[in-house]
């Protein structure tokens, strides 16, 4: 059997936490490069071009792209065949999250209870989804969600006979209705099928994978190749001031679900849309 | 690279009057942030008819809460926030004489109403640029409820600051104009 040291688990956290908010992933970049082509907005080539440098300032100086560094998302994947020494993995995670947004000098932006809305001053507790997986794998991703993009995201239970064409419009009038709000140009995560939790999550999953890696599943792809002409039609462009570049990429993942239901959820990225795994 | 149009805050009337939706500018001199909590305080304050922390007289309120500063830097990362959330309170503030805002996304009825009866004007930072934006901000000095934190108010300085007239003083919003062309 594996083991895994909680200190290595918060090590692991801290650091991921300051390289997600700091440094931008890739397959973004080169996007914003590509559509700074494509732009036919002057204005909204402007942004994108304000876009490419504030990445380039933030990966250079190692300071956050934004100062929303989000509530920490952290997605767990781990084997049956792992044993976690050393301590509870929840608090090893949390202890990640407070060192890291320490000393990456990220905002604490977390409140204690969404009523009476103290701030925790260390930005936790994280949001922790597990998965169990075979083998031995321990697989950690944290993906820092800000909220001008999450205020923005919506669930919907559709019924069977809305189909494809009622998701369709979900998730076009979800973007519409988000306007210049999410930090346009966005990347929109799509959960389809599953329960009202599972949709939820499978939006928020769909989120990570890189633009430059096409669905796998053939009629996906092309739903999402559909949405995101669709979507670059609103006219919202970057930052909201018009153009083509509203999305940079919709991803869809799927589910079963029940002979009675459609659940829909859109979560929205912002430009950034933040994220940096690692292993143990 | 567009022509660069550079204004000075704080704004008199006939600079706010001369900005028309969509134009692209640059801010220098002082703006003070604000977010949700500082607003809330802020109509408090209002309502128990007691002074402001700053003089709002064409000043601008900056719709932010920054990252903090690293050693020897005057702020961390500072970019907007959604000024929606803050559509509650800005019309009280406009009719107590505040005439400039930034912020992003576009606003609701009440508070255009509200620029066009006093002659104000809202602007649009650029979402997430937050890196850049603190590279124009010279220094920062906490003013009034410090123990919000982020949400406290800071007076900056700042230079250059690049920001896009979303609505003007005549009610025109670019987020509208967009969506329409």
């Amino acid at each position: 059997m594996k083991q895994v040291k909680t200190a290595d688990i918060t090590a692991l956290v801290e650091q991921l936490c300051i390289e997600a908010c700091c440094v931008i992933t890739e397959d973004i970049n080169n996007k914003f490069k590509s559509c700074l082509q494509t732009e036919t907005s002057p204005l909204g080539k402007e942004i994108l071009g304000t876009l490419i440098e504030n990445a380039r300032i933030a990966r250079e100086e190692r300071s956050p792209m934004c100062q929303d560094t989000g509530m920490t998302v952290v997605f767990v994947r781990m084997g049956q065949n792992v044993q976690i020494t050393g301590g509870f993995i929840e608090d090893a995670i949390n202890q990640g999250v407070r060192q890291g947004y320490e000393k990456g000098y990220l905002r604490k932006s977390v409140v204690k209870d969404p009523i009476h809305r103290e701030n925790t001053k260390d930005n936790t507790p994280a949001v922790i989804h597990y998965e169990i997986v075979p083998d031995d794998v321990f697989h950690i991703t944290v993906s820092p969600k800000g909220f001008g993009s999450e205020n923005k995201s919506a669930l919907r239970m559709l019924t069977p006979s809305e189909g494809v064409e009622g998701v369709k419009r979900f998730v076009l009038d979800t973007v519409s209705a988000a306007g210049g709000n999410p930090c346009p140009p966005i990347i929109v995560g799509v959960g389809i099928g599953g329960t009202m939790e599972r949709a939820a999550l499978l939006s928020k999953k769909a989120l990570l994978r890189p633009l430059d890696t096409p669905n796998p599943d053939p009629s996906l792809a092309s739903l999402e190749a559909e949405l995101l002409t669709e979507i670059n039609k609103l006219g919202i462009g970057p930052a909201g001031f018009g153009g083509i570049t509203t999305a940079l990429g919709v991803n869809i993942l799927t589910y079963a679900t029940h002979i009675a239901g459609l659940p829909v959820s859109v979560n929205i990225g912002c430009h950034a849309t933040r994220h940096a795994e690692g292993g143990l | 690279m567009m022509d660069k149009r550079i204004l000075c805050a704080p704004f008199s009337d006939e600079t706010i009057r001369s900005l028309k939706a969509g134009d692209m500018v640059y801010i220098s001199g002082t703006v003070y942030t604000a977010r949700d909590a500082a607003h809330k305080r802020l109509c408090e304050m209002i309502e128990r008819d007691e002074p402001m922390p700053f003089d709002f007289d064409g000043q601008a309120v900056y719709y932010a809460g920054p990252a903090p500063a690293k050693p020897g830097k005057p702020i961390g990362s500072v970019g907007p926030t959604t000024g929606g959330r803050m559509d509650a309170y800005s019309p009280t503030l406009i009719a107590h004489g505040l005439k400039v805002m930034i912020g992003k996304g576009t606003r609701g009825a009440r508070v255009i109403d509200a620029m066009k009866q006093y002659t104000g004007v809202y602007f649009a930072a650029i979402g997430g640029a937050a890196a850049l934006m603190a590279k124009c901000v010279e220094s920062a000095e906490v003013i009034a409820f410090e123990e919000l934190g982020t949400e406290a108010v800071r007076k900056l300085q700042v230079k250059e600051l690049p920001v896009v007239v979303a609505i003007d003083c005549r009610g025109n919003d670019v987020y509208k104009l967009a969506r329409e062309s």
